[in-house]
């Protein structure tokens, strides 16, 4: 008796080396530069609005240069300019408050229709059952986007940067405040990665391109809002010193309070407004702040974080990718 | 070899079995016919088949013991899901480089040729084809992967009869002339409710129902096993009770038992005729009789009780 080989037999050739990832690299591209291009576009004339207003804010900021504007009498021509220069910084702002929309649409658009669509539309079974295998072709799929959103919007925040450096120089704002943290150093980046990984698990869990967009806003806000709350303060402990005389050119305040003779916190607001006009005996104010040394260290902190956290949900949307189908 | 081949294979959605305990082996080189009722699990198999989901319980190999969904089979099988779903913005040389694109073997000149032969052009989108177009477009993608194993899920549904036609005689064609891999020809199983259609081209036939394998064989060994006889309607009962009756169909004086008979030659009742069953017949008669099963093997058959009539 013979024994017989009973598995199947391998024919030449047919040894499995998979797909080439610069082939799936191409199908990831040809499915995503539509969007991609809307993306550019969308950019590009944010960008070119930067540049003009960042022109003219600088000019105007230099115009300030000359002035003496710690003195009590200040000459015409340089309240001429502060008046200027207050309305840049009137602008300044609203184009700030808007910069924050740009990770979440950016990442929410461009993240919850790759798998999304696929879903909605039933080609997850043509796509799903090629040669080349889903989570391949997924991971192809969410990648390049992934890499290309990061790394323009990473651009974008050095020019947001540039443009709103005179505020910061003034100083008018910090950079290390809510609002301007996130638009500027990695943060901006790395806040654009998250709302892709959320909007990329939403497609696959939803699995309709609007609604998941819309949860992925929402979570992405949410999100943002915690941080700003109750995350991102304690980072590192913060600093408190007694009065609101902060060192530092700007640093993020965090809080205020005032405290009575036996040190407990006064909570009646008109005892406060009245300690600020004529300060007591007994009475002090007390400031926690982060010192703006800091900020680089909470950028690399707040930037690693989230990136983890990104990874993390791409990693669990491959993961669904790999289980749940049909 | 088999190119599928379930054991206890089974789906659970959520609390409803899709698919229950379910076995056949279908050997290659056929086109296999999968048929039955709505809801009786038909996409269910298919979607084990191709990989798109993962058994509740059982296993199923394809290719000869390839795992479903395994890089392997994925390479082998190319599968059409139902409405043929494409990439609707996508011209359709796009769509021929994207499949190109995903995975190792792709005909570009099979491809151009037969799409031009349909007048097919390949500038248009995908999503501004007829429906027919959209079907034989998905069809082409399939075939030019060059596959051992044709899955289709329903390619009929939204065709009309002269596109039926031409996209089966299509299917055909590249199964007799073994467009498979060098060394092979290709397997064919579809999904379909068109039976008229199916008496032309099945070789191996499955009828599911109710999640279960209600009859599986090849096509002409099924016929052989079956016969009508047509008798006077007093004796029917009385038939019955001695002959395994599949379905019993009354029309007035006269009756027609499809019964199932293990030697072609059997004798026939006094007062009765035999006829040979068509594949339409049959696969009506046993859909008719969901209790009714003829599969391969002596564990599943059973003597179905004598049933009621219908009309």
């Amino acid at each position: 008796m013979t024994t017989l080989n009973t598995s199947a037999p391998r024919r030449p050739g047919t040894s499995t080396r998979p797909v080439r990832w610069r082939r799936l690299g191409a199908v990831s591209w040809r499915q995503y530069r539509l969007s991609a291009g809307g993306a550019a576009v969308f950019l590009a004339v944010l960008a070119a609005y930067l540049l003009i207003m960042g022109l003219r804010i600088r000019s105007g900021y230099a115009s300030l240069g000359s002035c003496h504007l710690t003195t009590s009498h200040i000459s015409r021509t340089c309240q001429t300019a502060l008046m200027l220069f207050g309305g840049y910084h009137v602008w300044g702002e609203t184009t700030a408050a808007i910069m924050l929309t740009v990770p979440m649409l950016i990442g929410a658009f461009g993240g919850a229709p790759i798998l999304g669509r696929e879903l909605e539309t039933g080609t997850f079974r043509f796509a799903w059952t090629q040669g080349a295998g889903r989570t391949r072709l997924a991971l192809a799929r969410l990648a390049l986007p992934a890499v290309t959103v990061t790394a323009a919007t990473a651009a974008f925040s050095q020019l947001f940067g540039w443009f709103y450096y005179p505020f910061f120089a003034f100083p008018a704002d910090s950079a290390f405040a809510p609002q301007y943290f996130e638009l500027t150093g990695i943060a901006f980046a790395a806040w654009t990665l998250a709302a892709f990984a959320i909007g990329a698990l939403a497609g696959v869990l939803i699995r309709k391109v609007v609604p998941a967009i819309a949860a992925a806003m929402a979570v992405w806000a949410g999100l943002l809002v915690v941080t700003i709350l109750y995350l991102r303060p304690h980072y590192q402990a913060p600093l408190t010193i007694r009065g609101q005389n902060v060192p530092g050119a700007s640093p993020w305040l965090i809080h205020q309070w005032w405290t009575g003779p036996d040190g407990q916190t006064i909570t009646n607001e008109n005892k406060i407004v009245q300690l600020i006009n004529s300060p007591q005996r007994g009475y002090s104010q007390w400031t926690t702040y982060q010192p703006e040394t800091r900020y680089w260290h909470f950028q690399f902190i707040e930037g690693g974080w989230l990136l983890v956290f990104s990874l993390l949900l791409l990693a669990a949307t491959i993961w669904l990718v790999r289980r749940r189908a049909a | 070899m088999n190119v599928i081949e379930t054991s206890g294979l089974s789906k659970r959605y959520r609390s409803t079995w899709a698919l229950r305990d379910f076995s056949v082996a279908v050997p290659a080189g056929q086109v296999a016919a999968l048929v039955g009722p709505n809801g009786a699990g038909k996409t269910t198999l298919l979607n084990l088949t191709v990989g798109l989901t993962a058994p509740t319980a059982g296993t199923v190999t394809v290719l000869g013991g390839e795992p479903a969904g395994s890089p392997e089979a994925l390479d082998g099988i190319a599968y059409v899901a139902q409405d043929a779903p494409l990439y609707k913005n996508l011209p359709v040389a796009d769509m021929l480089q994207l499949t190109s694109n995903l995975n190792r073997r792709f005909d570009h000149g099979y491809a151009q040729e037969r799409l031009s032969e349909l007048g097919i052009p390949l500038k248009r989108k995908a999503g501004k084809l007829s429906g027919g177009q959209q079907a034989q477009l998905a069809l082409t993608l399939a075939l030019a992967r060059r596959p051992r194993l044709l899955v289709l899920d329903e390619p009929l549904a939204n065709l009309d009869p002269l596109a039926r036609h031409d996209f089966m005689a299509a299917v055909l064609a590249a199964a007799m002339k073994g467009e498979g891999e060098v060394g092979g020809g290709m397997s064919v199983l579809l999904s379909s409710h068109v039976l008229a259609e199916l008496e032309r081209v099945a070789d191996y036939l499955i009828l599911i129902s109710g999640g279960r394998a209600q009859m599986a064989g090849e096509v002409d060994s099924l016929l052989a096993r079956h016969r009508v006889l047509t008798g006077p309607a007093a004796e029917a009962d009385l038939i019955a009770r001695m002959l395994p009756v599949v379905h019993a169909r009354r029309a007035q004086a006269q009756a027609h038992l499809l019964v199932r008979t293990s030697a072609p030659a059997e004798p026939v009742p006094p007062g009765w005729e035999a006829h040979p069953v068509g594949l339409e017949e049959l696969v009506l008669a046993y859909l008719r009789e969901p209790g009714a099963a003829a599969l391969p093997g002596p564990a599943r058959i059973r003597k179905p009780e004598p049933t009621e009539v219908s009309r």
